[in-house]
């Protein structure tokens, strides 16, 4: 700092020239700059971070209404969503919804990985063209998939009618619209994961699977008895980071409802995160909105905690 | 090896993959240049037609649509956003990679924590009040201001920094007197240029797309995805104009796409071996 105004012949004399103060204020440099580097993203999360979930929880121990009248609660709130039919519809449709796009994402991001593993001419453009989903904003992916499963006039039906499919309304019912909601997750976070799994892949020791083909292994055995197993560290870290984004899934089924927290006629769709907005910002309970979003906390560590264990099994040979 | 030539499934594979990528896109291309009862047509109109410019027109100029207001406002969120939290970031990393500090491992292991919690969804409560209290609702510094906060940026350029600053540089240029800050402007940020670039981009798109909370504390002044979701609140049936409304507000993302596709996916690729 200091220095930016000296001449660079006297920076480069200053060990034998160093004046006291100089010297001083350098020990205070090296020992003080580090936490003052630092202190820029703690102060944020002091601001940001801290300050927000701990307020969480206080809300969350209050009655708040429309007039503005603020009670003790206690545990109260908890014990109300525990036995609250709405609560537990968004969590069955929230964890529905993350299973009926997680699991297939998964083994299409893996396929499509071991395919884009191989040799191939144009290799970037192939990437950025697996990628160009996630650029895309997830509200207009929302708005167009909206549209592409209309009832009446949309492709989705007007294709399956070619198979003999009846026109299925896939706002109005309950599975139909968990997969039409699925399938603007998959569209948009496919590309992306294989992506990630083609990077995992490309870390894997080539003679390996050399060794494996000379002991005559097929292609398809050396997939699932090298590329998998190896491929444990990079999964553990897409599945988490799918779990995390799938239970707190808003944009899309918000969307899907012309952006109504309600989740459809019957909240059908409605997640958690929708359940916690609608509470918050339409019912102005912000106590019970705090109380839900202690719950999608937990809800997401046993998820997390679930994949993890589950991920760390997969391709096990021992 | 012929395990790394593709096969005929492998290359039809990859074929649907870029299909199906592209078509959503293509789609919305399709609508965006025709007109309403062409959007609601069995059987579907699958060619573009020629009302884009029309309808790209009629919904910067939609009176209830604040578009342009929109994609200004996104515009100055996203930027002020995107160089804060490469500052911080890079400020941050080169402290935890090449400085020695007590308490250096404990600080860097909370950052770590700060990243597992989805503070967004968690958070919007009393931050919503906070934002209230302050008189901060509608204004573009409340959008912008709890996304300073990440974890992330921290996370990344601290790896970075530790594979392309050796310590020995570091150490050489104290030996010739430069102040720590004048190492990280003059030896730390040349050599890290690359990571700032792919946390520059991905937090440019973060935040671009961001949703919940501009509709939560900035509704009457909205980013682009704000403006979308009016619209397709107030005219949902309006197919053509919604449509040519998303368009516009990709746009901006592709062409970074198009510029930095190289960057983006090395970068996303080499960010997921070192996570």
């Amino acid at each position: 700092m200091s220095l930016d105004t000296l001449p660079r012949a006297a920076r480069n004399n200053h060990r034998r020239a160093r004046p006291p103060g100089r010297r001083w204020r350098s020990r205070l440099d090296v020992k003080a700059m580090p936490y003052a580097l630092v202190s820029p993203y703690f102060i944020l999360f002091a601001a940001f971070g801290l300050f927000p979930l701990a307020f969480t929880l206080y809300y969350s121990l209050y009655d708040y209404d429309l007039t503005g009248t603020v009670e003790w609660a206690g545990l109260g709130n908890y014990t109300s969503l525990l036995s609250d039919d709405d609560f537990w519809r968004a969590t069955v449709n929230t964890v529905s919804m993350f299973i009926i796009a997680t699991v297939p994402q998964m083994l299409l991001a893996l396929f499509l990985a071991n395919a884009l593993n191989k040799r191939l001419k144009f290799r970037l453009a192939i990437r950025m063209s697996v990628l160009l989903p996630l650029v895309t904003s997830v509200v207009a992916v929302a708005v167009v998939f909206t549209q592409l499963f209309a009832r009446d006039w949309g492709l989705v039906n007007y294709i399956l009618s070619w198979f003999g499919v009846d026109a299925t309304n896939w706002r109005a019912e309950r599975v139909p619209s968990w997969i039409a909601i699925a399938t603007m997750v998959d569209w948009r976070w496919t590309g992306y994961n294989a992506i990630i799994f083609l990077a995992g892949m490309q870390t894997i020791p080539r003679d390996l699977y050399e060794a494996a083909s000379i002991d005559g292994a097929s292609r398809r055995r050396q997939f699932w008895q090298i590329t998998l197993p190896m491929l444990r560290p990079t999964m553990i870290f897409v599945v988490l980071n799918s779990t995390i984004g799938g239970l707190t899934l808003f944009a899309e089924p918000m969307t899907f409802y012309n952006g109504n927290p309600d989740g459809g006629s019957q909240g059908q769709f409605q997640t958690v995160a929708m359940f916690i907005y609608k509470e918050a910002f339409r019912e102005f309970d912000f106590g019970y909105a705090s109380a839900a979003a202690w719950l999608l906390f937990l809800l997401i560590l046993i998820g997390a905690a679930i994949n993890f264990l589950f991920v760390r099994r997969i391709g096990g040979t021992k | 090896m012929t395990i790394w030539k593709p096969t005929v499934l492998t290359r039809v594979m990859l074929g649907m993959a870029i299909v199906l990528s592209a078509f959503p896109l293509y789609w919305m291309l399709v609508i965006a240049s025709r007109t309403n009862s062409d959007a609601v047509s069995v059987p579907p109109a699958l060619l573009p037609g020629g009302n884009l410019g029309d309808n790209i027109v009629a919904v910067l100029t939609h009176p209830e649509a604040q578009f342009v207001q929109g994609l200004t406002n996104s515009f100055i969120v996203a930027t002020v956003v995107t160089i804060s939290v490469i500052f911080i970031s890079t400020l941050a990393g080169f402290a935890f990679a090449n400085l020695n500090f007590k308490g250096r491992n404990a600080l860097l292991l909370l950052v770590l924590l700060t990243m597992a919690v989805p503070l967004q969804q968690m958070g919007v409560v009393p931050l919503y009040r906070l934002m209230v209290a302050l008189d901060w609702t509608n204004t573009l510094k409340a959008v912008i201001l709890p996304y300073l906060l990440n974890g992330f940026g921290v996370f990344l350029m601290t790896q970075y920094t530790r594979q392309s600053v050796p310590m020995e540089l570091v150490e050489a240029a104290r030996v010739d007197g430069a102040a720590t800050l004048r190492i990280w402007w003059n030896v730390v940020l040349p050599a890290v240029r690359p990571g700032m670039a792919v946390l520059g981009i991905n937090t440019f798109m973060l935040m671009w797309n961001d949703y919940m909370w501009p509709l939560i504390v900035a509704n009457q002044n909205p980013t682009v995805q704000i403006a979308i979701n009016s619209l397709n609140a107030r005219f949902s049936t309006e197919y053509s104009l919604i449509f040519a409304g998303t368009a516009l507000s990709i746009i901006p993302l592709i062409v970074v796409f198009v510029l930095f596709g190289r960057q983006i996916v090395g970068g996303l690729m080499e960010g997921a071996v070192k996570a």
